[in-house]
C-alpha cells in the first residue's frame, strides 16, 4: 500500500501538490516512486522557466526507464531541489519530504481546484 | 495484450507469494522484481541470487551422430568437450546472422543438451528441424525439444558453491562451464556452473514437477547466507555491467557474431558449418562495424537502447546505436552496449551519446563493463 496524505492534493499523472501561500511544492506520490523503483536520474525544470499545467516538465529515470513528470498546474519555477541531482533516492525514500522536485509562484488558483483530493486519487491508484 | 495468453512457469504462483512484480517477457509472465532491482542487484555480487529461468529452452540430441549434425549446425567445436563439459556458442544462417546465443553441454558421450532464449525456442527449433530434414535426413540421431517439461532455476553470486555444496555436495566441485546430472527427490536433474550475472553460479534444470521443492530447498540452503530471489530487472542489470550480449539486442539475425566480438565462440578450423564463409571473411578482412561496451563520463541520465552514438572528432558523424543501456548499480553511472563504425570500438575511444537532443560524452570501454576489485 503506498501513502497518500490527506494534506496534499495530486495529479491524475501522480505528482502531488503542498500549497505554502502563493507558492506550490510539487514532487512525486508514493505510489510513482514504487512503481518507478530505484530513480537514477532526475531531471527538473530551470528556475525562471513558466509552466502550463500539464506541461512535461522533466523525466525521471529509473534503472529500468524513462518517464516524464508533468506540471500539474501553471506558474514560475522559482526553486528546484539540487540534493535530488546528486541523490536521486531521497524520492524514494522520503517522496513528501526530502525528495521534493520544485516550486512554483502559480497564477491560477482556480486550477488547484481541479486537483484531485486525497480521497480521488486513492480511487486512481486502487483501481 | 491479454494476460491469458502469457504463459507461466512453474513457478508462476512462488513469485506471486513473493511480491514478485510480474511483467511480459518473450510471451512469459516473469518477475521483473520482487524488492528493488537495485538491491537484488547487490545481493547478487555481494551474496546470491535465485533466479527463474524456467522460461528458457532445452533441446536434447542423442545419438551416434548427433555431435556431426551439432557441429554442422552450431559455430563452436563441440569436438573441444568431454562429457560433462559446456560451451558457449551460437546458430547461425547460411550468411552468418545470428538466429540465437545458447549454451551447448555434453551430458554423456553421445548425448547433448542445448539451452536456448525463450523468445526464439520456436524459431530454433524450426530451423534445427528444416536441416535435419534437408540435408541431414540419413545422420543417426534423435533431437527433443523438451522445453515444455523441464524449469530451470539460476543460483548467482559469491556464496552460490555454498549454497549449492548444501544440496549436492558434489556439484560444488565442478569447474566453469561443467554439468552434472544427479537427483532431487527421484527425479533426475542438471547443474552446470554457468550464468548469466559475471558472478560465479550454478544453472539447475529440473523437471516442472520438482521445481518448487527444489526452489524452496535452495532457498532454506541459502537463508543464512544472504540469498534473495532476483528477477528479470537485475538480471539485466548484471548481464550489461558483465558485457553479455542479449538476443534481440546486441543480436539478430542481420548482425554476425564476428561483428557482435563473438569470434571466440565460432571455431573457424571446423570445415563445414553453417555460416562459414561469412564468419571466415570477417575474421580476417574486419567488419564495418563492432560491438562495444561504453560507459558515460559525465553526468548525464543512463544511456538506453535506440540512442544515437556519435563520434567526439570535429565533424561530429553519427556512428551508431545504443542496444543496451542503464545505470550501472555497481558502478554508480550509466552504462551500455551498442554498435559502433569499427575504427571507434578500440576501447579509450571517446564517443557522445545523444540522450533527449543533447549529447553527452562516453568512452568505449573493454567488456566486461564491471570486475570486481580483486
Amino acid at each position: 500500500m503506498s501513502d497518500i496524505p490527506t494534506d496534499l492534493k495530486y495529479a491524475s499523472s501522480h505528482e502531488w501538490v503542498r500549497i505554502e501561500g502563493d507558492t506550490a511544492i510539487i514532487g512525486i506520490s508514493d505510489h510513482a516512486q514504487q512503481e518507478l523503483t530505484d530513480l537514477a536520474f532526475i531531471e527538473l525544470p530551470e528556475v525562471g522557466l513558466d509552466l502550463t499545467a500539464g506541461d512535461s516538465c522533466g523525466v525521471v529515470e529509473s534503472v529500468k526507464t524513462a518517464s516524464e513528470i508533468y506540471a500539474p498546474i501553471s506558474g514560475e519555477v522559482i526553486e528546484i531541489n539540487d540534493a535530488l541531482q546528486t541523490e536521486p533516492g531521497l524520492a524514494n525514500e522520503d517522496p513528501y519530504g526530502e525528495g521534493w522536485f520544485y516550486k512554483i509562484r502559480f497564477d491560477i488558483p482556480g486550477e488547484i481546484e481541479e486537483l484531485l483530493s486525497p480521497e480521488e486519487y486513492t480511487d486512481q491508484v486502487n483501481i | 495484450m491479454e494476460e491469458s495468453t502469457l504463459k507461466r512457469t512453474p513457478l508462476y504462483n512462488t513469485h506471486l507469494a513473493l511480491g514478485g512484480r510480474m511483467v511480459e517477457f518473450g510471451g512469459w509472465d516473469m518477475p521483473v522484481l520482487y524488492t528493488s532491482i537495485v538491491k537484488e542487484h547487490h545481493s547478487v555480487r555481494n551474496a546470491a541470487g535465485l533466479f527463474d529461468i524456467s522460461h528458457m529452452g532445452e533441446f536434447l540430441f542423442e545419438g551416434r551422430e548427433a555431435k556431426k549434425f551439432l557441429n554442422i549446425i552450431l559455430t563452436n567445436d563441440l569436438s573441444k568437450l568431454d562429457p560433462g563439459q559446456g560451451h558457449y556458442s551460437l546458430l547461425c544462417q547460411d550468411n552468418g546472422g545470428v538466429i540465437d546465443d545458447l549454451y551447448a553441454y555434453r551430458l554423456s558421450e553421445d548425448r547433448y543438451l542445448l539451452i536456448v532464449n525463450a523468445s526464439r525456442i520456436e524459431v530454433d527449433w524450426m530451423w534445427i528441424r528444416s536441416q535435419r530434414n534437408s540435408k541431414y535426413k540419413s545422420l543417426q540421431l534423435e533431437m527433443t525439444d523438451i522445453s515444455k517439461n523441464y524449469a530451470a532455476m539460476a543460483l548467482q553470486g559469491p556464496n552460490s558453491v555454498e549454497i549449492i555444496s548444501k544440496l549436492f555436495p558434489q556439484s560444488a566441485t565442478i569447474q566453469k562451464n561443467d554439468i552434472l546430472e544427479t537427483n532431487f527427490e527421484n527425479e533426475s536433474i542438471w547443474i552446470s556452473r554457468t550464468g548469466y550475472t559475471g558472478e560465479d553460479g550454478f544453472e539447475l534444470i529440473t523437471p516442472n514437477i520438482q521445481a518448487v521443492g527444489l526452489w524452496k530447498e535452495v532457498f532454506k540452503a541459502g537463508e543464512s547466507l544472504g540469498l534473495a530471489p532476483a528477477g528479470l530487472g537485475a538480471r539485466d542489470t548484471l548481464r550489461t555491467e558483465a558485457g553479455y550480449s542479449l538476443y534481440g539486442h546486441e543480436l539478430n539475425s542481420e548482425t554476425t557474431p564476428i561483428e557482435a566480438g563473438l569470434g571466440w565462440a565460432v571455431a573457424d578450423h571446423k570445415i563445414n558449418f553453417i555460416g562459414r564463409d561469412t564468419c571466415i571473411a570477417q575474421k580476417q578482412d574486419g567488419t564495418s562495424r563492432r560491438c562495444i561496451g561504453f560507459k558515460m563520463t559525465g553526468k548525464s541520465a543512463p544511456p538506453r537502447e535506440n540512442y544515437t552514438i556519435f563520434n567526439s572528432c570535429e565533424d561530429k558523424r553519427e556512428i551508431g546505436q545504443v542496444t543496451s543501456g542503464t545505470q550501472s548499480p555497481s558502478l554508480g553511472f550509466g552504462i551500455g552496449l551498442g554498435y559502433v563504425e569499427s575504427q571507434y570500438a578500440k576501447s579509450g575511444t571517446p564517443i557522445e551519446i545523444e540522450i533527449r537532443n543533447n549529447r553527452f560524452p562516453a568512452e568505449v570501454v573493454k567488456r566486461p563493463i564491471f570486475r570486481k576489485p580483486d
